[in-house]
C-alpha cells in the first residue's frame, strides 16, 4: 500500500476513533435525522420528501462544516504538520486525506438515511439511486471543498467555530434544509442561493427522483462543481505549515473568490 | 571522536541570516558538523538555535547565508531534505488520536521504508503499541519522536531539546540511545539549555549569542579558553595548609571546615607545590579533588553581558 492510501486509512479510523469526529460524522446527523423525521413527519406530512435530500445535506454540512475544519486548525496550531513536513508528507496529502476521509464518511452516514428513511419514516427515496450517488458526491465535494478553506485559512479554533457556524446556520435556515427554497420570500430566496445546499437540495430532486428541481439541473451541477473545485485550489494555495511561519501565499481574503459561483448563481438564477 | 579525523563535513552552515521584520533571530550563524560525532547547539533563549535549526531542516527560508546537508543546497533543494534528515523538533506534534504503530506505519511508508517495529522494545514502547499519542507520557512521546526520527535510518539526525522536560531515567535512556546511534555511525546535533548533558554526551559544540556564533570548540576546549579557575579541594591530616603557606599560580584561597580550597591557573604547578609543603611539614595527605571549570561556568562567562568569549 502506497504512503497516501496508509495515511488515508489512519485517517479513516480516526474519524471513527476520536469522539469528536464520530460526533460530525454520525451521531450528531443520524441522531438529529431520526428526531426530524420522527416530529417533522408527524407534524408536517409534505415535509417528507424532503427527509432525505435534507438529512443528507445535513449530515454533509455536519461532517464538512463543523468536522472538518477544527482538526486542521488543531494540527497546525499543534506543530503536527511541521512533524509531518520534516518527514516528506506533501502538503498535498495533508490537505486531500482528510477531504477524502470526511466525503467517505458522509457517503456512509447518507447510505444510511437514503436506506433507512422509508422504512422508519415513511419518506420517499431516490428512483435512480446512480443520481442519488452523485448528489452525495457532489454535495460532498462541494461542502467539503469550503470545510477544507475554513479550515486553511482560519486563524484558530475560535474563528474556525464562527466561520463553520455562519455556513452551518445559514444553510438550516436560508439552504433549503428545513424549509423548501421555494416557500421562502424572494430576497431570502436569493440570499438562499449564496449557499451550496440549495443548489444540493435542486440536485437531489432532479437527479435522485427524477423531478422537477427548484433550479436547473445544469447550472446547480455547474456551480457545486466549480466552487468546490475553486475552494480545493485556494486551499492548496491558501495552506500554511505553522502558524509562526507565513509560508502561506496569499491573503486569507482571497478565500472568497470561492464563493464566485454562487454569487454567479444569485445573480442569474 | 569524528573531530580528530577531519573529513568533509556533514553539514555546512555559513554566515546564516533569518529575521522577522526587524528582528534577526539568527544574524551570522556559522558552524560545520562532521560525520559521527554529537555535536552541540548551545545559547541562551533567543540564541538563534531553534531558528538555525528550522532553517537547516526546511522548515524555514533563511534571508542569506548558505547551508549544506551531505552536499545538498538545505535552501534551494529543501524537499531532498526529508530523505535525507531525521528531526525531533523542540515543539513536535502527532495528531492525538493516532497510535503508537500507526505513527511508526506512516511515517515509514512516507519514507518509503518498512516500519521498524523492532525499535519499539529498544525505546520502551513496546507495550503502547495501540496506546494514542495523547495518552502517552512526556517521555514517551519524546521516545516516540526520536524513535520516528532514526526509524529511516538517516545519516544525520536533529535533536532539538530532546530531554527537556523528562526525568532523570528517561534522560538517561536518551542519553544510552544518542551515544548507540553514534556509534553506529550516525551524526547528531543536539540543542539543548542542559550543559552537564552537553559536556557529557557533544564532541564538539558551538554557542550562539544573540543570533551570532561566538564560540566553537570541544567542551574541554570552550572550558579550557576560559577566564575560569580550577578549583582544588585538599584535606589533611595536620592541617598543615591552614597557616599562610604561599601556592603558586593560586589567586584565591578559601576554608570550608578541614578543607582548604584553591583556584589555580596553573593545575600541575599548584598541586606540586601543595603537595611538597605537605612533605615538608610531615603531615599525610586525606583529600584532594581537581575540578576544571564546567561547560556551564564558561557558557555563563560567554554569554553574560560583556562577556568573555
Amino acid at each position: 500500500m502506497s504512503a497516501f492510501w496508509i495515511h488515508f486509512d489512519i485517517e479513516f479510523r480516526h474519524g471513527l476513533r476520536n469522539r469528536n469526529m464520530l460526533l460530525m460524522n454520525y451521531l450528531f446527523p443520524l441522531g438529529f435525522y431520526v428526531a426530524v423525521g420522527g416530529l417533522m413527519a408527524q407534524l408536517n406530512p409534505y415535509f417528507r420528501p424532503n427527509i432525505v435530500p435534507a438529512m443528507v445535506t445535513f449530515a454533509a454540512l455536519a461532517g464538512t462544516a463543523l468536522g472538518l475544519p477544527n482538526p486542521l486548525v488543531a494540527a497546525r496550531e499543534n506543530g503536527v504538520f511541521r512533524s509531518f513536513k520534516v518527514n516528506g508528507v506533501p502538503a498535498a496529502s495533508i490537505l486531500l486525506i482528510p477531504a477524502l476521509s470526511t466525503i467517505l464518511h458522509v457517503v456512509v452516514s447518507s447510505t444510511i438515511i437514503a436506506a433507512t428513511a422509508r422504512p422508519l419514516f415513511h419518506a420517499p427515496v431516490p428512483v435512480d439511486w446512480a443520481g442519488f450517488a452523485l448528489f452525495v458526491l457532489l454535495t460532498a465535494f462541494a461542502l467539503t471543498g469550503l470545510g477544507l478553506l475554513i479550515g486553511v485559512i482560519a486563524a484558530n479554533v475560535r474563528a474556525t467555530i464562527l466561520w463553520s457556524q455562519l455556513l452551518f446556520l445559514s444553510s438550516i435556515l436560508l439552504g433549503g434544509l428545513m424549509v423548501p427554497s421555494g416557500a421562502l420570500p424572494p430576497a431570502f430566496r436569493r440570499v438562499g442561493l449564496l449557499l451550496p445546499t440549495s443548489y444540493a437540495v435542486s440536485v437531489y430532486r432532479s437527479l435522485a427522483r427524477r423531478s422537477v428541481g427548484s433550479l436547473p439541473l445544469t447550472w446547480s451541477l455547474l456551480v457545486l462543481l466549480s466552487s468546490g473545485t475553486l475552494c480545493f485550489l485556494l486551499a492548496a494555495y491558501l495552506f500554511n505549515w505553522d502558524r509562526q511561519n507565513a509560508t502561506r501565499r496569499g491573503h486569507p481574503l482571497m478565500a472568497l473568490l470561492a464563493l464566485t459561483p454562487y454569487i454567479f448563481g444569485a445573480i442569474l438564477l | 571522536m569524528a573531530s580528530s579525523t577531519r573529513t568533509e563535513p556533514v553539514v555546512r552552515v555559513d554566515h546564516l541570516r533569518k529575521t522577522y521584520g526587524s528582528v534577526a533571530a539568527a544574524d551570522d550563524v556559522s558552524f560545520e558538523v562532521f560525520p559521527a560525532e554529537i555535536f552541540g547547539l548551545l545559547g541562551p533563549n533567543g540564541a538563534g538555535k531553534t531558528t538555525s535549526l528550522e532553517c537547516l531542516e526546511g522548515l524555514r527560508r533563511p534571508d542569506s547565508g548558505a547551508m549544506t546537508v551531505m552536499g545538498v543546497d538545505a535552501v534551494r533543494e529543501a524537499a531532498r531534505l526529508p530523505g535525507l534528515l531525521g528531526v525531533q523538533l523542540q515543539s513536535s506534534g502527532l495528531p492525538d488520536g493516532i497510535t503508537v504503530d500507526e505513527a511508526m506505519r506512516l511515517f515509514c511508508a512516507y519514507h518509503r521504508v518498512a516500519p521498524r517495529y523492532d525499535l519499539l522494545e529498544q525505546f520502551g514502547l513496546g507495550d503502547k503499541r495501540r496506546a494514542q499519542f495523547h495518552l502517552l507520557s512526556a517521555g514517551q512521546q519524546r521516545r516516540l519522536a526520536l524513535m520516528l526520527a532514526i526509524a529511516p535510518e538517516p545519516k544525520l539526525v536533529i535533536l532539538d531539546e530532546p530531554t527537556a522536560g523528562l526525568d532523570v531515567a528517561s534522560r538517561a535512556q536518551l542519553h544510552d540511545i544518542m551515544r548507540g546511534l553514534r556509534a553506529k555511525g550516525t551524526t547528531i546535533i543536539l540543542s539543548s539549555h542542559d550543559m552537564a548533558e552537553v559536556e557529557q554526551l557533544a564532541d564538539r559544540v558551538t554557542i550562539l549569542l544573540r543570533g551570532r556564533t561566538v564560540a566553537t570548540g570541544t567542551p574541554r576546549e570552550l572550558t579550557a579558553s576560559g577566564g575560569q579557575l580550577t578549583r582544588i579541594t585538599v584535606r589533611t591530616q595536620a592541617s598543615s595548609l591552614a597557616g599562610d603557606a604561599v601556592i603558586p599560580n593560586v589567586s584565591q584561597r578559601d576554608v570550608q571546615g578541614e578543607y582548604i580550597i584553591y583556584f589555580s591557573s596553573d593545575v600541575a604547578a599548584s598541586i606540586g607545590a601543595i603537595l611538597a609543603r605537605i612533605a615538608e611539614q610531615g603531615d599525610t595527605l586525606v583529600d584532594l579533588r581537581m575540578e576544571r571549570p564546567s561547560l556551564e561556568e564558561r557558557f555563563l562567562e560567554i554569554t553574560a553581558p560583556g562577556g568573555r568569549q
